[in-house]
């Protein structure tokens, strides 16, 4: 303790400013001592003075002491961590005051305490909420061990019959299919995938591989490596097994026998058409149309190639060629016995042959039916557009007898049973001038329809009764012409109605379209067809009936003609007998075209067809 | 009218099904909690008829369950143990998160378990159920044994399910009822009948798995657990079933003993019992030490005709069956160390044969390789150093034919080196008009006791049944195409077409007259062409649904057939 000072442990700058340093035990002031020192000095003392090493400034005084020697020691002593009393032993033996050995006396003799006779409050709060907890059920008591798994007992010992009962409706998983040769690891070398396998393989969609693996060889079971799939595999079963909805499904083994119907043989539908007995060849572009002559003993055909050929049946003799000048779309003949007249349509002109093909009294006649109206001609009052005139000259003797020039190119041309009218379709999208019917008699034409109802595809005549047929697009009309109004409209299902044809009873129609069908409609029972024919592979481009047997045929650009036995009853009750009955080839392909057109004999159970390949055949 | 305006989606179909957002809700569970609960119970989603109906006029894709399967899970004991569960870890987190370590502990401690035994009870009613079920429990359990014990799931489950597994096995070896063998790219599969059932099971490979990423492992987890106490049962039950120690113990006095000496090098004590277990060399110990067991015998019962037959048959299925029992038996197998031990000591103790290998290999090894009576050593490596005369090397495919063969089969073509001949399938069998690979054939003969002598007549018959499929082939083309006609008439077409070409250049033709020909009509062929062409016909007169039907069983037949006659042709 120093008391020279008796300022106490203040920093002693805050008496810089003062001479003084602080007070002394009387209360006098002690005061800095007069310095002078300065860098120079200070230098100069520790390069002189000796005692310089042991020199310290004292703060409190603001002095310089001088260490004594023993003071050098003590300070030595302290820096090495010793004792700074010389004399103390640091290790000295312990004395063990507490020990196991019962004293007489306590080693120290202070009272005991309060709080070690009275019990502890803290712990009675750390009792009492663990207590509470205990009872409250949020502590509960140390769970005996117990390893539930891996113990196992008898579970099956008694049967449980009110499990059984909802069980019944369970459906246990199927089972995983068991592997083939394929999955060996040593196949035989034919499951092994060849190159073209294992490229088709890797392209597919992992769903619809038929394999999920690719199989593989290995000589020895060493080199056999581990499937990298395997638990990919397992995960997935794990998933069907749970994620999976089950269902009972009853597989049914359909005999595909049974599903062929039970047909009338043809055998015993005869007589149809079975053999190519008849090529007629001559013309040099694909024939469009072919007509048979009422007495079925000529043929007329028009081809792109510009002529109209007439043929003997029976012979396959061209007889008469006429150059008409132009790709002709239709031939027709007039099914009057009693005349021998041909209609043609070429360009925007429906040509009146007379071919001179039949007894001398038919030509007759057929050139009075021409002649008859010549003198009270007169052109057709709003029908400017049509103009009839006679041929003349080189035509006249090549038997061109008349000319119907019309606005637009004519596409077919169709007779009346009568054979005194006559109808030409010039199928156009966006007039009512799509169809005229010409009286031959009277060299009168008339537009039946005032309304554009859709581009025209077809038309005929009812054989019977005074109804007309218009097929367009998509749909089927029925017109009375002696109402003048609309009684009926088929709808055919179908894209694109490429022909049609009625049956001579007059109650059936078929039509053929272009996307391969062909419908059978029956006008008494409904305007939805009685029976939808897919047969052709390709578009249908002719229909016909027979005008006797219960037969008609379909021609189509696949090449084949397919003739059907189609046997209509009178009682309204039974539906029409529809039997394909045999499929006749004979055309080749040109073009991607087949058979263009297909008619049936008139009295013969016979049928023509003509084809892209310049060629008609007769099939008997 | 009078009457309350009925409403949609009130009756019907509509009310009988839950979708499964709305059954979670229910059940008030989380959604991995209802999945793993829809796994144990056995739950699957239903497929509605009308699923526009079922779904409120919406066309949305949703999961149904139906509304009873839902209720009736709300009364499932585990449900309770799932909340706990979730109550459970709630209260640890809370713990850890003030750094309370006692409470952690305790509540550590008290972790709610769920035993599973009512559940498989509740799924499996019969004991008969249970095994039926019991293929993918042993796929599963079979492979989280192979599992490494890190990572992906828990070590103790990874131990039962080796456990279970070789209990499994012991089984199948005690009661003799392997069956099939088939070395596969994917595993060994193995199927064993148990009580009139087939088991089928697949092992992978011994190798380290590359674990997948996209493989949801809690799934496969919560399977496995099912699948674990269900095995335990059945083995339990088992093993009841033949008198022998359930947890099984090995046979004291059994004539095999393994080596005791060298037990301490591979094991801990602990761990020692199973592996010796697992070593399969054993046999096991039973609770009634009855030394044979008597063979039940079929009695015969007076019957006639059919029902003779028909018992014949099956008697002598018995006899091969009694016959492939003991197909080893009486040989000492000794395994080189690069082959599957495992498996083929599995095979080999599954048909009587004794079978050791070295014993640096794996505990339990009986004899040495210096054993004098060793009759086949199984090897799988080009050459060997020293060979013992007395023996077969023989390559381990052999094994698995025999078993599959149910006959030992002529050693020659499994020789050390020798080119393997291939391993097929034995769970495929033929139908009429598949494919039979040349070697089922050989080896069908050398069951019925037909030298391979006299191959060559069956390849005559095969060639000759190929011939007729051949010709039928024929005839469906026929049938498909008309445009055959025959070669004559194409010639004598040509002919005329030159002629009539001829005539009309308008050139003088060579005229000549040939003595006709006498066409030859095939009776027999004309009538069967007249038969195609009415199917045909009739065919093109089938109703669109029907044709539909129809084409698509023919096309699946005619792959068939090409397949069948394509596949003899690589």
């Amino acid at each position: 303790l120093d008391i020279r000072n008796t300022v106490g442990n203040i920093p002693m700058e805050w008496y810089k400013d003062f001479p003084h340093i602080g007070y002394n035990l009387d209360g006098k002031k002690i005061y800095k001592p007069i310095r002078n020192k300065d860098e120079l000095d200070d230098f100069l003392d520790k390069m002189e003075n000796p005692e310089y090493w042991r020199t310290v400034h004292d703060k409190q005084t603001g002095s310089d002491v001088v260490l004594s020697d023993d003071q050098v020691e003590l300070v030595n002593r302290l820096q090495r961590g010793q004792f700074g009393d010389v004399n103390f032993n640091e290790c000295e033996p312990m004395v063990e005051f507490f020990s196991s050995d019962v004293m007489i006396h306590p080693v120290t003799n202070r009272p005991a305490d309060k709080r070690s006779f009275i019990p502890s409050l803290t712990e009675k709060e750390k009792v009492s909420k663990l207590v509470h907890a205990i009872k409250m059920g949020w502590i509960k008591p140390r769970r005996v061990e117990d390893d539930g798994r891996g113990r196992y007992y008898n579970l099956w010992a008694s049967e449980d019959s009110s499990i059984l009962a909802r069980h019944k409706m369970h459906l246990p998983a199927p089972k995983i299919p068991l592997p083939g040769h394929h999955e060996s690891y040593n196949p035989p070398p034919e499951y092994l995938f060849t190159d073209e396998e294992r490229a088709l393989w890797e392209q597919q969609d992992p769903a619809d591989r038929k394999l999920p693996f690719v199989p593989r060889k290995y000589s020895s079971l060493r080199q056999v490596p581990a499937f990298s799939q395997f638990i990919h595999e397992r995960f997935e079963r794990c998933l069907d097994l749970y994620l999976c909805p089950r269902q009972r499904k009853m597989r049914v083994n359909v005999n595909p026998e049974d599903l062929i119907p039970q047909l009338p043989k043809p055998k015993d539908l005869q007589p149809f058409p079975t053999t190519r007995s008849l090529v007629y060849r001559g013309h040099s572009g694909l024939v469009r149309s072919i007509s048979v002559s009422p007495s079925g003993q000529w043929l007329a055909s028009g081809s792109d190639d510009g002529s109209v050929r007439f043929w003997e049946v029976c012979s396959s003799r061209c007889m008469k060629t006429v150059q008409v000048g132009g790709a002709v779309k239709s031939v027709a003949w007039n099914p009057n016995p009693s005349v021998c007249l041909l209609a043609v349509a070429l360009d925007s002109v429906v040509l009146i042959l007379s071919p001179s093909l039949a007894d001398k009294q038919v030509i007759l006649s057929s050139e009075r039916l021409l002649s008859a109206q010549q003198e009270g001609e007169e052109p057709a009052e709003g029908n400017g557009s049509v103009v009839w005139s006679e041929a003349e000259g080189e035509e006249l003797n090549q038997g061109l007898r008349l000319k119907i020039q019309h606005p637009k190119a004519v596409h077919q041309v169709v007779w009346h049973a009568k054979g005194d009218y006559l109808a030409s379709v010039m199928p156009d999208n966006t007039s009512h001038l799509q169809v005229y019917i010409h009286q031959l008699s009277r060299r009168r034409s008339q537009n039946p329809f005032s309304r554009n109802k859709g581009l025209v595809q077809c038309i005929s005549f009812h054989p019977i009764r005074p109804y007309f047929f218009v097929a367009t697009q998509r749909s089927i009309r029925i017109y009375n012409l002696v109402k003048q109004e609309m009684t009926k409209k088929l709808q055919t299902n179908s894209k694109w109605i490429s022909s049609m044809a009625v049956h001579p009873g007059g109650d059936h129609v078929i039509c053929g379209s272009y996307d391969c069908k062909l419908s059978w409609f029956d006008l008494d029972l409904s305007t939805k067809p009685y029976k939808m024919l897919r047969h052709h592979k390709k578009a249908v481009r002719g229909v016909a009936y027979h005008r006797l047997y219960p037969l008609f045929a379909s021609a189509s650009d696949d090449g084949s003609v397919i003739v059907c036995h189609g046997t209509v009853y009178n009682d309204l009750l039974q539906n029409p007998l529809i039997v394909p009955v045999k499929v006749l080839r004979g055309h080749v392909m040109t073009h991607d075209l087949g058979v263009l057109d297909v008619t049936f004999h008139p009295t013969q159970p016979w049928v023509f067809s003509s084809g892209a390949d310049a060629t008609i055949c007769l099939f008997t | 009218m009078g009457g309350l305006q009925k409403k949609k989606f009130e009756r019907g179909s509509a009310t009988n099904y839950i979708t499964r957002n709305r059954a979670r809700k229910k059940l008030q569970l989380s959604l991995p909690d209802f999945r793993r609960l829809c796994i144990l119970k056995g739950i699957y989603p239903h497929e509605p008829k009308h699923k526009k109906k079922v779904n409120k006029g919406s066309t949305a894709p949703r999961t149904f369950y139906l509304l009873k399967d839902i209720r009736f899970l709300l009364h499932e004991p585990i449900v309770g143990k799932f909340r706990e569960y979730k109550i459970f870890v709630r209260k640890l987190k809370k713990a850890y998160g003030k750094t309370e370590w006692s409470a952690v502990e305790r509540l550590r401690e008290n972790k709610p378990t769920y035993k599973l035994d009512h559940i498989i009870k509740e799924r499996y009613p019969t004991f008969i159920d249970a095994l039926r079920d019991i293929d993918d429990a042993l796929c599963m359990c079979f492979l989280f044994s192979t599992f490494a014990r890190t990572g992906k799931c828990h070590v103790q489950t990874i131990q039962l399910c080796r456990r279970l597994t070789v209990e499994w096995m012991n089984y199948v070896i005690a009661s003799r009822s392997l069956r099939k063998v088939f070395l596969s790219i994917k595993g060994i599969y193995y199927q064993a009948e148990v009580m009139g059932q087939l088991i089928t099971w697949v092992v992978p490979y011994q190798f380290s798995h590359d674990h997948p990423v996209d493989v949801d492992y809690r799934v496969m987890a919560t399977f496995t657990e099912l699948y674990t106490t269900l095995l335990g049962f059945v083995s339990f039950r088992l093993y009841s079933s033949l008198n022998l120690v359930y947890p099984p113990k090995l046979d004291s006095n059994g004539e095999s003993e393994p080596k005791e000496e060298s037990e301490d090098d591979y094991a801990m004590n602990s761990e020692s019992y199973l592996e010796k277990l697992s070593a399969l060399s054993a046999s096991l110990a039973r609770v009634v030490s009855s030394a044979d067991e008597e063979e039940a015998q079929l009695d015969q019962f007076p019957s006639e005709g059919e029902d003779m037959e028909k018992m014949e048959a099956r008697e002598k299925e018995l006899k091969q069956q009694e016959a492939q029992k003991k197909l080893f038996e009486g040989l000492k197998f000794y395994l080189n160390r690069e082959v599957p031990r495992e498996s083929l000591a599995f095979v080999i103790r599954c048909f009587g044969g004794q079978v050791s290998w070295d014993k640096s290999v794996c505990i339990g090894s009986t004899y040495d390789v210096t054993d004098e009576t060793i009759t086949h050593q199984i090897i799988d490596r080009p050459s060997v150093g020293k060979q013992y005369i007395n023996r077969y090397y023989i390559q381990p495919q052999w094994l698995y034919d025999c078993v599959n063969a149910k006959i030992l089969l002529p050693v020659e073509d499994y020789f050390l080196g020798v080119t393997l001949p291939p391993h097929l399938s034995p769970f495929v069998e033929e139908k009429e008009g598949d494919y039979v690979p040349p070697e089922k054939l050989k080896m069908m003969a050398l069951q019925r006791g037909e030298k391979p002598g006299n191959e060559q007549e069956e390849d005559e018959e095969e060639e000759e049944e190929e011939g007729e499929q051949e010709e039928e082939e024929e005839q469906e083309e026929d049938d498909n195409g008309d445009e055959e006609d025959d070669e004559e008439e194409v010639a004598e077409e040509k002919n005329l077409k030159k002629m009539e070409e001829q005539r009309s250049q308008g050139k003088s033709l060579h005229v000549k007259v040939t003595p006709g020909k006498l066409k030859v009509e095939n009776k027999a062929r004309l009538e069967q062409e007249e038969k195609a062409e009415e199917k045909r016909l009739a065919i093109m007169m089938m109703k669109k649904k029907e044709k539909y039907l129809y084409d698509k069983i023919m096309f699946g037949k005619k792959r068939k057939v090409r397949e069948v006659r394509t596949l003899p042709l690589r």
